[in-house]
């Protein structure tokens, strides 16, 4: 740190700067605008100076790499050890097709997969409920019973991959067919690897994929906490996701504000559950948006780094340091992709990723440049990947851990940000946490006049958007984009009334008719989910049960 | 739509939207209907249900839409949200907690905006109640959000009157006593899945109690609308107090203090519209220009101005 | 006195991304219209219900999960059953180029494909509500 005396030197002959040359300038040549922000609307000065970071303790707030509070990483050598992992979503139409292309992934080297599943599937409806019509296999992978589950790691080592599943209200479903397709395969629960979603508090907030209220939901959530600590100690129980908070409008403050809000939701109710803090904690993953304004998400993944390192510490003692490490995967922002001219993306979704390294990320999935428009193309999903393996292995910006760290601006931005999110958690634990503060409809009316105003400043021209508000073109409709084979519908149904047939109804009665009594007392779910599932019970029987006994989730809208 | 009023009278939903629309904005059709099909009407009993915005007023109504369709009862809502003063645009969103029954054959709900209408009714809504009314429902609920005294239109259109309220309204129902207190026949304490509920009952009990003289006490109900917890006694609490109602003679007193208000209601529409066509016709915008150029004071121009109208 | 225009907002299928939804259904509300919003997951049967009981003149419907060509022309489909087929119904959320001619032939009457600013919908339903206003 900077002596006193120094200090107030930079400061006078900022003072004399400002009028001996800046005003100078500006009374000539105006700024381009009246105010500069950041995109969550943080002032921007006209210069920043060591004075701008004087309060702030290297020590306290900024330290080592791998050392509390972890602002600047969570390994001490960060990817000069190796670089973050290169995990791109993938899943589409029949379980078959996917394990293809899980097979073809592996063959290439990959040994994470990542399973998107389709909108049935994460709602708990079967391919033949009514509901489902249109939808099956259209967003991802359609499941339906363990058989699905069965094709779709059939001939996969479940010992020797990690597998990320985006799944959320049926988390405890999916795991458990997992978890069977591994015994089936002779792989012990604890050699498993991989996490699940499981965050559905945001669900409510942002995603909009939910089945059950609140009070359920958080039970089967603490639930798969308590089964994994004992049985599948390696699995990542949760990632709690910021990204969809993001993507339905919030601004940088507000995406790791209410995730860690969430956050701290999941870690008060396990604990309330009878856990310890440092059983689950180091097992909670992370997961956010990574947006062009570049400095201010840097900050941000600074920012959120040291205060739940902090959360973790002071609010909840936890002891074990890997409890307090903030770990997270990033993917670049979907909603600032543009229909219009699409090779734009590449430019964009390049920023983004920067953004998301100089952050510190544990992995990391580049959007596609045509992802505004439909499922990508395999073109562009390679050109996605490479736009990391550039920054990897050409940009430099990998070679020395964090390297923004000290940067006036930015260690000032990550202050300004830790600030306001603070406030924001404050303002949630007022009104009684984050669960009952989404049952008011606070976060989401927050969301939405966040979302509205950015509406408003791209259709005023305040914001530019290239091609979109500005530098606009005639185009040609792009063609070639992939589509989704409509008979996966019907295939679904098929392999539905085959399952049907060939086991054995009336031990799934009975498997069901136990859930239904564990679920209508206090039993951890896993063990009775598991037998249902091992018996071929459908996802839509198992949730219909739970359905039956917990009700629904009431959307909270306000406009 | 041809033969309108005779699917009015079958109850058809299409029917009953299109004559609605007219009572909303061109109030001279929905007359001609509502004159042929007058004496049809009479038998639809009017529940308003008001309370504060987010207390449940309506889930509490889409419980009860589905108890009484259960026991074969034609249903009709009206669900009045307030219009932006602004930009005389709305959101309504009520409908979102009643979507499982609007598709049931008996039920029919409709989203009006107030339009600038005082008294937290909407312009249109004693219109559309009478429609309602001659379509052949059972019961017809009407839910309007009221915190004030300002709002308190719905007594003078609902045979009963059910009061929402919810736990966590804290202070609040100390605040807004003044506003409510006289305006419930019954009292709903919703959410009472949630902590202080008992409380809220203990308290509006007090209040209730000071208020001697009344010969209907006010009853409270603890209703779980989400859970569909209490419904059943609401209803027979409305029940109760319709018996009440015609036993002591209120109920006649009610219904014929309503079609004054609706007799008035059509009047001071009708004399508003009028005033302001002609008004217009009297070139109000060209020589409005006078006053802003401060030729004429305001008061002046408008004496002129009602002389030019009423003679 | 001229009637506000009433616009039914509707999410059918199951995705949960109603940001859009949200921002048109504000966005309409302040050029003065009647806006229902019915909020996620809507079935064609419960859309064509509400758009009835509420004789709203215009439906505008929002989705991203792909599923639009199964569900839209539904949607015209029983309106046009219950001959509610003068609503004018319209389209915006994730839909290809090349689908957009096969919903219009199903009775939709323009898609807003994303990045269209929300004053371009205000318009196009202005210039085009079918029944007088
Ligand atoms: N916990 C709880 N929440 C309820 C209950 N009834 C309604 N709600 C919720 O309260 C919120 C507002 O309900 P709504 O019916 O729209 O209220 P209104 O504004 O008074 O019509 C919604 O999120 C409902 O799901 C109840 O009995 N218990
Ligand atoms: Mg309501």
């Amino acid at each position: 740190m900077i002596d006193k005396k120094k200090l107030e030197e930079i400061k006078n002959k900022k003072e004399e700067w400002e009028v001996n040359q800046r005003q100078k300038v500006v009374s000539k040549f105006p700024e381009r605008k009246k105010e500069f922000k950041t995109s969550s609307g943080i002032e921007i000065k006209e210069i920043y100076t060591p004075y701008d970071i004087s309060d702030i303790d290297y020590l306290e707030k900024i330290g080592f790499p791998g050392e509390y509070p972890y602002t600047r990483g969570v390994q001490p050598t960060m990817y000069r050890g190796k670089f973050w992992t290169m995990r791109q979503y993938a899943g589409f139409g029949t379980a078959e097709e996917s394990n293809k292309r899980f097979k073809y992934l592996l063959s290439q080297g990959q040994t994470g997969l990542s399973v998107a599943f389709d909108l049935p599937t994460q709602i708990g409806y079967d391919s033949d409920h009514p509901m489902a019509e249109g939808e099956v296999g259209k967003v991802g992978v359609a499941i339906d019973s363990l058989y699905d589950m069965e094709i779709l790691f059939d001939g996969i080592p479940l010992d020797k991959v990690s597998t990320s599943m985006t799944i959320n209200a049926p988390a405890a479903i999916l795991l458990a067919m997992y978890i069977a397709v591994a015994e089936k395969q002779g792989v012990s629960p604890d050699k498993l690897n991989g996490t699940i979603q499981n965050d559905i508090l945001k669900e409510y907030v942002a995603r909009g994929t939910y089945i059950f209220p609140t009070g359920p939901s958080m039970r089967l959530i603490t639930n798969i906490f308590e089964y994994c600590s004992k049985y599948v100690p390696k699995w990542n129980t949760i990632s709690i996701s910021g990204y969809h908070i993001r993507e339905a409008g919030a601004t940088a403050v507000q995406e790791i504000a209410f995730t860690l809000a969430n956050g701290i939701a999941y870690v008060e109710a396990a604990i309330k559950a009878g856990l310890d803090v440092d059983e689950f904690a180091p097992r909670l993953s992370f997961f956010f948006n990574a947006h062009n304004d570049l400095f201010e998400e840097v900050a941000k993944f600074r920012a959120a780094r040291r205060m739940w390192a902090k959360i973790m510490k002071e609010r909840f003692n936890a002891k074990d340091p890997r409890s307090m490490m903030m770990r997270f995967h990033t993917q670049t922002a979907g909603s600032a992709l543009t229909a219009q001219q699409p090779d734009n993306n590449i430019i964009r979704v390049t920023i983004q990723a920067l953004a998301a390294v100089l952050g510190g990320t544990q992995s990391l999935h580049t959007n596609s440049r045509d992802e505004a428009l439909a499922l990508p193309t395999e073109d562009s999903v390679r050109i996605a990947l490479r736009t990391q393996q550039i920054i990897a292995y050409e940009s430099g910006v990998c070679e020395t851990p964090d390297p923004l760290a000290g940067s006036y601006y930015v260690e000032k931005l990550t202050d300004e940000i830790e600030k306001r999110a603070f406030e924001y958690i404050k303002k949630i634990d007022e009104l009684g946490g984050a669960a009952r503060a989404i049952d008011l409809g606070y976060i989401q009316k927050e969301i939405q006049e966040s979302a509205y105003r950015y509406q408003k400043e791209i259709e005023s021209g305040e914001r530019v958007i290239v091609g979109l508000n500005k530098f606009q073109i005639e185009e040609e409709p792009p063609k070639g984009l992939l589509k989704v084979n409509p008979a996966v519908e019907e295939l679904q149904k098929q392999k539905i009334a085959k399952v049907k047939e060939m086991r054995n109804n009336a031990s799934v009665k009975k498997t069901l008719e136990a859930l239904k009594k564990a679920a209508e007392g206090d039993d951890n779910l896993m063990p009775w989910i598991l037998d249902a599932v091992r018996e071929y019970a459908t996802l839509g029987e198992i949730t219909d049960v739970l359905r039956s006994i917990f009700g629904e989730y009431q959307q909270q809208i306000i406009l | 739509m041809e033969n309108l009023e005779e699917l009015l009278i079958k109850g058809d939903k299409r029917a009953i939207a299109r004559t609605i629309t007219y009572a909303e904005n061109y109030e001279d059709k929905a007359k001609e209907i509502i004159k042929k099909l007058y004496e049809r009407s009479g038998n639809a009993y009017i529940v308003g249900i008001t309370g504060p915005p987010g207390v449940g007023k309506s889930t509490l109504t889409d419980k009860l839409i589905k108890n009484l369709v259960d026991v074969g009862k034609k249903i009709g809502v009206i669900a009045v949200d307030p219009t932006s003063p602004f930009t005389g645009g709305s959101i309504l969103g009520d409908r979102i907690r009643m979507q499982d029954l609007s598709q049931h054959p008996n039920v029919y709900i409709r989203s009006m905006g107030t339009r600038g209408h005082l008294g937290g009714l909407s312009k249109g809504t004693y219109m559309a109640a009478r429609i309602l009314d001659i379509a052949g429902m059972d019961y017809i609920f009407i839910e309007t959000v009221g915190v004030g005294q300002s709002e308190i239109d719905i007594v003078k259109i609902a045979d009963t009157v059910v009061m929402v309220l919810a736990p966590g309204l804290g202070d609040d129902v100390q605040a807004i006593k003044a506003g409510i207190m006289e305006i419930g026949d019954i009292f709903v304490v919703n959410k009472c899945d949630k902590e202080g509920a008992d409380k809220t009952v203990v308290e509006l009990n007090m209040m209730l109690d000071l208020d001697e003289k009344k010969d209907w006490r006010p009853p409270v109900v603890k209703v779980a609308a989400q859970e569909n917890k209490g419904i059943d006694e609401l209803i027979d609490k409305i029940d109760d107090h319709k018996s009440y109602l015609i036993e002591s003679g209120t109920f006649q007193e009610r219904r014929i203090e309503r079609l004054k208000m609706e007799i008035i209601e059509s009047i001071k529409n009708k004399l508003m519209k009028n005033i302001f066509d002609k008004i217009q016709e009297k070139e109000f915008s060209s020589r409005l220009q006078q006053v802003i150029d401060k030729k004429i004071d305001p008061y002046t121009f408008a004496d002129e101005l009602y002389k030019d109208v009423f003679n | 006195m001229e009637r506000p225009i009433r616009v039914l907002v509707a999410k059918p299928g199951l995705d949960g991304h109603d940001r859009g939804a949200k921002v048109i259904a504000r966005a309409l509300r302040d050029a003065g219209m009647e806006v229902i919003y019915t909020g996620l997951r809507q079935t064609p049967e419960q859309i064509v219900e509400a758009a009835i009981q509420e004789d709203v003149d215009v439906v505008a419907l929002s989705i991203l999960s792909g599923a639009h060509n199964t569900l839209f022309p539904k949607i015209t489909k029983l309106l046009k059953e219950r001959g509610a087929d003068d609503i004018l119904v319209i389209g915006g959320g994730v839909i290809p180029e090349e689908d957009i001619p096969f919903l219009k032939e199903n009775g939709i009457a323009e898609i807003f494909t994303p990045g269209t600013p929300t004053s371009a919908a205000i318009e196009y339903i202005k210039q085009h509500v079918n029944r007088a206003v």
